[in-house]
């Protein structure tokens, strides 16, 4: 009897009696995390199931593998999910060096009025929603009297309007675009940070051996953000299953079904608007095993570089 | 006034060396980047303030055509978005305030060493980070709570943030140990330490969540489209995407040859001025609260 309380030294004796008021704190949120983030994932079981919605997950029949058999055999699906890779591979090559050059360009800025005032416009888009983007995207490109089309019309450059939102490659072009110009002033936060925390002795010893502005940015601000470049790469590569639901739900139209329609806006469609539930849960999940697969091998990696991880 | 005029000359000085030639470059190239970021707001306010005719001829840049403001006395005269405009504000004010009870409860407890089971509240927060059950089970459990078409259905399932309350934790690591240990030798127990000792201590970073977490909500659709049906509890969001999606079909039969039997005539600005009413109170804030932000996003992803 003796020997277990003698194993635990180290814990004070009256813990409970001590910190009993830190855990009537955690009371609501650990009820939080449990009812509405654990028992979801319950709801998993739902995958597979042949659901039915008054027999409710505890009564319907098991079907073990099907729905997923099923859901693959769909062509639907596997659209979804080559416009879910695609999109996010294109809008990985294209975004990612954006916020690099825009925060060593800013960096170099002498001027702190201009770059302040900047900054300030560059970071707008990211605190507006994507219904308010997408709206205002919807209107300026739009055919014959948005702005872009309009303007280029004025100018003779070209006789047609562009069909930035309706023919398929064009809409894959401008859901590109939008979200680089989105992304690439608040994309610019971390690069910023990391670049003040170079040692700036290296910057002058630089200059000393003659090195003009180019190559000190080549030799000198790029090695030394050279982690943050990496461990954010990696991030995104881990997230190439995930796309979010505003952008192409908002940007998306009947025309271009076959380019727009991706995961999650299927998922919705499938599970909430047809109430295919079963179907739409083995995709959900799918995709977060996937995703958790490609998240771990991100930080796998990132660790082998000798970088930091994310956990 | 002495030290403005001692400065001076110093200023001048410094003038002359900011703006050399590859500088001058350098600013306008940035500030040409940056208007990509204010000009299409221009636009659809300009839109918004234009005559039809004006629109359909692709008249309006960046200044009202033929000034017509009866697109915007409709909507505020409408008593279906006023209505959403009051319910979008207090379920953001609603929310708010049970995100930061919420986050602050989970992440104080979180930084004390000695609480036995620590680790395991710790892992119980961050897996949720990497691993959730879905849209649709999670639809199914905000259906089986009976919170579809509630209100509460857009303010309880997100009113925690992982992200936020890492930050947070962050935050109240970083405050010396030396306060509380103070504060307990004279008798404070852990409430009266989180109440009177940390939460004035960390003001700036609360003010920053505040934002985090009202911002979000403010412009969060996505839970409003799958869990709301009822008219009377439809965000401005999603008031917006029906009206955005709606016309969007419009504009679509147009281009095919057909004609709109509804051609009122606002039917061109009544979507860049609901635009701007949903975006004119982000806009508002946004300048004093940008800050905040990126003070938030650095210390996230410190620690994160």
């Amino acid at each position: 009897m003796d020997v277990p309380a003698a194993k635990k030294p180290r814990r004070h004796k009256g813990w409970f009696k001590r910190d009993w008021r830190l855990y009537t704190m955690l009371i609501l949120p650990v009820a939080f995390y449990l009812i509405f983030c654990y028992k979801p994932m319950i709801g998993i079981i739902v995958a597979f199931e042949k659901y039915n919605l008054f027999k409710g997950m505890w009564g319907s029949p098991w079907v073990g593998l099907d729905n997923f058999r099923f859901v693959m055999k769909m062509s639907d699906f596997s659209s979804a999910l080559r416009n879910t890779l695609f999109l996010n591979f294109v809008g990985l090559i294209a975004g990612f060096p954006v916020p690099i050059v825009l925060a060593i360009m800013l960096n170099e800025l002498r001027s702190t009025g201009v770059k302040k005032v900047s900054q300030t416009l560059l970071y707008l888009p990211h605190f507006l929603s994507w219904i308010i983007i997408g709206g205002m995207v919807l209107q300026i490109f739009s055919p014959n009297s948005g702005l872009i089309n309009a303007t280029l019309l004025k100018w003779g450059w070209i006789d047609k309007s562009i069909p930035f939102l309706t023919d398929g490659p064009h809409w894959q072009f401008t859901y590109t675009l939008v979200g680089v110009w989105q992304g690439m002033g608040w994309g610019t936060i971390l690069y910023l940070s990391a670049i003040t925390g170079i040692n700036m002795e290296l910057f002058e010893a630089a200059r000393i051996d003659g090195a003009n502005k180019l190559q000190q940015i080549w030799h000198v601000t790029l090695p030394g953000i050279r982690s943050t470049i990496v461990v954010l790469l990696i991030l995104n590569v881990g997230q190439m299953m995930n796309i979010s639901f505003d952008r192409p739900q908002i940007l998306g139209n009947a025309q271009v079904r076959k380019f727009c329609d991706v995961l999650s806006t299927f998922v919705y469609r499938t599970g909430i608007e047809n109430h295919k539930f079963e179907r739409a849960t083995a995709v959900g999940l799918f995709q977060s095993l996937v995703g958790l697969v490609l998240i771990s091998g991100a930080n796998f990696v990132s660790k082998k570089l000798g970088e930091d991880g994310i956990w | 006034m002495k030290k403005q005029t001692e400065n001076k000359p110093a200023l001048e000085v410094k003038k002359t060396r900011i703006w050399t030639g590859p500088q001058i470059v350098l600013a306008l190239i940035i500030i040409l980047i940056s208007l990509t970021c204010l000009l299409p707001f221009v636009n659809v306010a300009a839109t918004s303030l234009s005559s039809k005719s004006a629109i359909l001829s692709g008249k309006v840049t960046f200044f009202p055509v033929e000034l017509d403001t009866r697109a915007y006395k409709a909507i505020f005269s409408d008593p279906a978005m006023m209505r959403s405009l009051w319910f979008t504000i207090g379920i953001t004010v609603v929310y708010t305030a049970f995100s930061m009870v919420m986050t602050i409860l989970m992440a104080y407890p979180l930084t004390k060493k000695r609480m036995a089971g620590r680790k395991f509240f710790n892992f119980l927060a961050l897996f949720t980070m990497y691993f959730s059950g879905g849209t649709i089970p999670i639809y199914l459990n905000i259906k089986e709570l009976g919170l579809l078409d509630s209100p509460w259905s857009l303010i309880l399932p997100g009113m925690l943030s992982t992200y936020n309350m890492i930050i947070l934790k962050s935050f109240f690591s970083a405050l010396p140990n030396e306060l509380e240990e103070a504060a307990t030798i004279d008798g404070a127990n852990d409430y009266q330490i989180l109440l009177q000792v940390y939460l004035p201590l960390s003001m700036a970073s609360l003010a920053t969540l505040t934002l985090f977490y009202a911002v979000g909500k403010w412009n969060s659709f996505q839970d409003a489209l799958y869990y709301i049906q009822n008219k009377s509890y439809q965000p401005l969001q999603l008031k917006l995407y029906h009206l955005i999606k709606g016309s969007q079909a419009v504009d679509i039969a147009a281009m095919e040859g057909g004609s709109s039997t509804v051609a009122t005539d606002i039917s061109e600005s009544i979507e860049p001025a609901s635009i701007i009413f949903a975006t004119l109170p982000i806009l508002v804030v946004y300048p004093f609260v940008q800050r905040y932000f990126v003070a938030g996003v650095t210390i996230g992803a410190v620690k994160g």
